[in-house]
């Protein structure tokens, strides 16, 4: 088990290190989809270590919520880029104050 | 050291080179490609977990539909590599000391703490995580968040046509 936890971790933290160092917006999205992937890959851990099958249950819905959120979210960057020619996260920054 | 640990091991290395390879390569095309192979060995470590269900479902949606999608619009935006200026440094130092303090934080989890369940784990009942024991989980005991999840999907799609519809500008 112990092992599972820690690959998952290294993989959420490879996941935030992309959102946090990479400026191409679809990159940053695609290491979101590898933070939800290590938080799926501990909760079938979880499930097979307590034999409880809830755990499994869960993943289904995270890969629903997941495919319901890249659908949205490939529609926000395309918008973006109709708009504004560009996908890269410092030229989207209007909102700073 | 057991067949099935080894197979762990060969699996994790894999996952974690590809993981660093889509997050240093240059071109979003190869980014996607290589985010398709830690997709690929998760599913099979899904298979070691004994959750064929699940195992399956992550082919088919994750590295299937989902990385479809990815390509499909990096591929029709043209925006293979985007990243002209390297951004800021103080971004990639900050980015650096943060993911460390993350991964400290994940090994203390792991590792200090004491972990109940034994390093080992026991033979499981015949057929768990199968379709079958899944889906009779979801549609009784799940039934509602089930149906929650359909109208998800459908708010999802009416988003997703309504923000990339041509006539009006968002």
């Amino acid at each position: 088990m112990t092992h599972i936890l820690i690959l998952s971790g290294v993989l959420f933290t490879l996941g935030a290190m992309g959102v946090l160092i990479r400026r191409n917006a679809i990159v940053m999205f695609m290491s979101v989809e590898l933070m939800l992937n290590a938080a799926n890959l501990a909760f079938v851990g979880f499930a097979r270590s307590r034999e409880v099958l809830g755990g499994q249950v869960f993943v289904f819905f995270v890969i629903a919520v997941a495919a319901a959120e890249v659908a949205v979210g490939l529609a926000l960057i395309v918008s973006i880029y109709r708009n504004r020619s560009s996908i890269d996260v410092d030229r989207v920054s209007d909102l700073r104050g | 050291m057991t067949v099935e640990f080894a197979i762990f091991l060969g699996l994790a290395a894999v996952a974690i080179a590809a993981a660093i390879a889509m997050l240093v390569s240059r071109n979003a095309v190869y980014s996607a490609l290589f985010l398709v192979i830690v997709f690929l060995t998760i599913a099979v470590l899904f298979l070691l977990l004994s959750a064929p269900f699940i195992a399956m479902v992550q082919v088919a949606v994750y590295a299937g539909a989902i990385m479809v999608l990815f390509i499909f619009v990096i591929m029709l935006l043209g925006t293979e590599n985007v990243e002209s200026e390297p951004g800021h440094r103080w971004q990639f130092a900050a980015a650096l000391v943060l993911s460390y303090s993350l991964i400290i934080a994940f090994l203390i989890v792991a590792l200090v703490l004491p972990v109940e369940p034994a390093e080992e784990f026991a033979a499981v009942k015949q057929g768990f995580g199968s379709p079958a024991s899944v889906g009779t989980l979801l549609f009784n005991e799940y039934l509602i968040p089930f149906e929650v999840t359909s109208l998800l999907l459908l708010a999802a799609m009416v988003g997703a046509i309504v923000l990339t519809r041509w006539e009006r500008t968002i």
